[in-house]
């Protein structure tokens, strides 16, 4: 199911980078309501503008969402203990995101053994939008 | 300025139904197909309960009772101002459509960066099944972007 065997996972290990459809207007007005951040500044550009922005820009956590897509594409969501991010820069209509994950770590023995993934979530362009931390159990 | 009386208080705890077709809605909204995701015997042969909720989802349960909204209105932050500066979660137990969960959040921190330009919100969330099983801890940073005129 998984194109990747996290047992099989070494450190230093890139896992295969999963990238995500382009954000329309429509991706964020479906994100607002399925999330339930209303935050009239992803969906509404006469806000947006008002606020000072040059036009309406995506949630950080549809990012989120992305990455956690791709996470589970790596190891099945069960295995999953926890997941941090950093929001570093705004996710513009038109962004298309790819999301890339490094094995830093294994720990632990048994059906403790853990590794620690490093996130990092980027445009086309390779701007870094999301960078992170998961771990996830490996036995 | 926010005002750092603040700091500790908890929000009132809210309940949180998992449906089934907020998690399809949620599925079409992330490009999410796969069948574990949006059918319960497709879930159930991948080794879920029911369609389990995915890993960034649960963050709806905040927003849906809308504490964090009407707590920025009454420290008199305007929405339009706020970013999503850090997110964690640290997961117990899958949650899966069909389940109930207590919802309990508590703002941990208030500060302030250059000159106040930027401050800082910090809350803690913790999601419980209702036989008191934990499902989820998570932790926000909210920057609030203040206007020179905002600013002390």
């Amino acid at each position: 199911m998984n194109q990747n065997n996290a047992l099989d996972w070494a450190v230093g290990q890139e896992l295969d980078p999963q990238t995500m459809p382009p954000i329309t207007r429509t991706t964020l007005a479906l994100f607002a309501g399925a999330s339930g951040d209303h935050n009239p500044i992803h969906i509404d550009i006469d806000v947006a503008k008002a606020a000072g922005a040059p036009d309406v820009f995506a949630h950080g956590m549809l990012g989120m969402a992305y990455l956690a897509r791709a996470l589970t594409h790596w190891v099945p969501q069960q295995q999953l203990r926890e997941l941090s991010v950093r929001f570093s820069a705004i996710t513009q209509v038109g962004d298309t995101l790819r999301c890339k994950a490094l094995v830093e770590d294994i720990s632990g023995d048994g059906s403790n053994r853990c590794a620690q993934l490093n996130l990092t979530v980027t445009d086309k362009a390779d701007e870094i939008k999301l960078t992170g931390h998961a771990l996830v159990r490996v036995a | 300025m926010i005002d750092k009386k603040f700091i500790g208080l908890s929000l009132a705890t809210e309940l949180f139904e998992i449906e089934a077709g907020r998690l399809r809605f949620f599925a079409k909204a992330t490009g999410e197909t796969r069948p574990e995701y949006l059918d319960n015997e497709a879930a159930k042969a991948a080794g879920f309960r029911a369609i389990p909720a995915p890993p960034t989802f649960l963050f709806a349960a905040e927003m849906d009772s809308g504490a964090l909204f009407r707590l920025l209105d009454e420290i008199n932050v305007p929405i339009v101002r706020i970013l999503h500066g850090e997110q964690r979660f640290e997961y117990h137990q899958i949650a899966c459509a069909g389940d109930v969960l207590q919802v309990d959040t508590s703002i941990t921190d208030i500060y302030s960066k250059k000159g106040g330009a930027m401050e800082f919100l910090v809350k803690q969330t913790s999601l419980c099944q209702l036989d008191g099983t934990p499902v989820l801890d998570a932790r926000s940073v909210i920057v609030v972007r203040n206007p020179p005129e905002d600013r002390e």
